[in-house]
């Protein structure tokens, strides 16, 4: 074979191809932008996670495989166990959140707009909030015993914090200029609230928001598995009693599903009222 | 003081939250939003002006008429005082000592609308530009057809197509032509322009020069206009007022025809004059004065 030959077949060899990947390219990339994308990685996990179990590599007491847990879940979802276990450890975290979450954007609110109102409370919300929430586990199994209480009440303060912290920083950093500017065009005092301190606020808002969603689900999982009689957490820690691995990893999943769940509604509702923000105009153009 | 501005504004939210009156009660007596009605002009008159932030003297007894319907313009170097003035005049803040007069009225009395337009655009980045432009209406921005009005005024301005926009996507000077649709809504007796066009590239900038001066003679309203720039100031001015180190400093009427001509010899005689007053040290031309023969 000589050098020319060697050379054709190379140019021959690249040129080929080239109209094909012309076309799965740009879908490849429309489907890595689109939002199924984010599933590749914990799909791709699954399926790794099977695999491996099903070619005995994990020990059965360690890691049970998915497949596994998915029976667990059907055993359960028939003997109703599973859907009255996740309703009530949803009811806790919505109902801990509700009350939390509103004290918290009530007083970020007040604080953000009176200086009275941050002088007599700042300092002791302050205080509080370098307590760690689960640190009164014990005091509040005394107050509370293992009732719902006790966990509605972990809950709400542990979103009370980030919730309080971002609503009041978010309405004292509403931009000042803005503020004037509402003034000069005779707002009254309500509608400059309305039509500028709030939206103005409201990236702040959520970010608090997204984040006490998170600490709502730690303190759900911590308080449920130390002192509870019902819910996600009591159903692991049951299981673990009697070595039901694959009910461990439902419960685990199940937070991560959960914590997901509401992670997406958060954002659906950012991306709604926050159109505005060039952050989510994906599509706007510069003139 | 900026900060003050603030909390002021949130104490009063504050305490709206609590006591809800019907808002802007009062201005329903004038109808500053009549269509037909053509705004006309305010009489301005500043007595002894003074102004100081603590020990700080910024303008010292400012003494200064400007008649209904006349655009003039003021100027000085940066630090001078000239948009504290402005921001007086426009009711932003008080003076120290001495008194605004519009119409022989004080500003509170006289049933005159007074608009500012800012540095900035100073949109609300969570409205539409429609929603932006109905901000100016007033009391009347929360009324049916208040964008019926809104985008009228947005014509006005040449921007009606870009209505449902959100203002982060418009371009500098599109962002500066919704404040002035926005401040023009209302139909101001008076304009205070706190250089609007400053941060406008030069281009843009004599295009807005137009606009402005057209929207002026069209709704004859009084135009105060703080600029750094002798040109804008010569082009636009009925009357220029160059203002140093807070006090009235020179005086001079620009008797050029409408519409004037960019580098007429008329507008480049008196920008020299003016130029010769700011710079009255020598320090505009480091080294030989030249001068075209």
């Amino acid at each position: 074979m000589s050098d020319s030959q060697i050379t054709l077949g190379r140019t021959s060899r690249f040129a080929a191809p080239v109209v094909p990947p012309r076309r799965i390219l740009p879908a490849l990339r429309r489907f890595l932008a689109s939002d199924a994308a984010s599933w590749i990685i914990p799909v791709l996990l699954l399926l790794v996670w099977q695999g491996v179990a099903r070619a005995g590599l994990l020990p059965a007491n360690v890691v049970a495989a998915p497949s596994d847990v998915f029976d667990a879940a059907w055993r359960l979802t028939l003997s109703g166990e599973l859907l009255d276990n996740v309703g009530i450890s949803a009811k806790r975290a919505g109902i801990g959140f509700a009350i939390g979450g509103s004290l918290a954007f009530a007083f970020g609110l007040l604080n953000g707009v009176s200086k009275v109102g941050e002088k007599l409370t700042d300092a002791t919300f302050q205080m509080v909030r370098n307590i760690p929430n689960l640190a009164m586990v014990p005091l509040v199994i005394l107050w509370f015993g293992i009732e719902d209480s006790a966990r509605v009440f972990l809950v709400a303060l542990g979103v009370f914090f980030p919730i309080y912290i971002n609503t009041f920083h978010g309405i004292r950093t509403v931009d000042v200029q803005l503020v004037e500017m509402g003034r000069s065009y005779g707002m009254s005092n309500g509608e400059l609230f309305r039509r500028v301190i709030l939206p103005g606020a409201l990236p702040s808002i959520f970010v608090g928001l997204r984040y006490a969603l998170g600490v709502m689900w730690l303190t759900l999982i911590v308080a449920e598995t130390i002192a509870a009689n019902s819910g996600i957490g009591y159903m692991a820690m049951t299981a673990r009693e009697f070595m039901q691995l694959d009910v461990v990893l439902l419960s685990i999943l199940l937070y991560a599903l959960l914590g997901k769940l509401a992670d997406s509604i958060a954002r659906l509702l950012e991306r709604t009222t926050l159109s505005w923000h060039p952050a989510f105009q994906a599509h706007a153009k510069e003139p | 003081m900026v900060d003050d501005i603030l909390v002021r504004a949130m104490l009063y939210a504050q305490l709206d939250a609590i006591d809800r009156r019907p808002p802007d009660e009062p201005d329903e007596a004038v109808d500053p939003l009549d269509d037909n009605r053509l705004p006309g002009g305010v009489a301005l008159t500043l007595r002894a002006l003074t102004k100081s932030f603590g020990a700080n003297p910024v303008l010292h007894g400012i003494d200064l008429h400007v008649p209904a319907g006349q655009f003039l313009t003021i100027i000085g170097k940066s630090g001078c005082g000239k948009s504290t003035l402005l921001r007086i005049l426009a009711g932003l803040d008080a003076p120290t000592a001495g008194e605004v007069l519009f119409d022989g009225r004080a500003s509170q009395r006289s049933p005159h609308v007074s608009r500012l337009m800012f540095q900035e655009p100073r949109l609300l980045p969570w409205a539409r530009v429609l929603g932006n432009v109905e901000v100016g209406l007033g009391a009347r921005r929360n009324a049916p057809g208040a964008d019926r009005r809104a985008l009228a005024k947005l014509a006005e301005v040449g921007l009606e197509r870009r209505a449902h926009d959100w203002p982060a996507v418009l371009s500098g000077g599109q962002k500066q032509r919704v404040a002035l649709a926005r401040a023009l809504a209302s139909k101001p007796n008076f304009l205070a322009l706190d250089e609007p066009l400053g941060a406008l590239d030069a281009l843009t900038r004599i295009e807005m020069q137009a606009l402005l001066e057209s929207v002026w003679r069209e709704e004859g309203f009084t135009a105060v206009l703080v600029t750094h720039d002798v040109t804008e100031a010569v082009m636009l001015g009925d009357r220029v007022v160059l203002i140093e180190d807070g006090i009235v400093k020179l005086e001079v009427d620009v008797p050029i025809a409408r519409p004037r001509r960019r580098g007429s010899p008329q507008v480049a005689a008196l920008e020299e004059r003016i130029l010769d007053h700011l710079f009255a040290d020598g320090a505009r031309l480091p080294i030989t004065r030249f001068k075209a023969a």
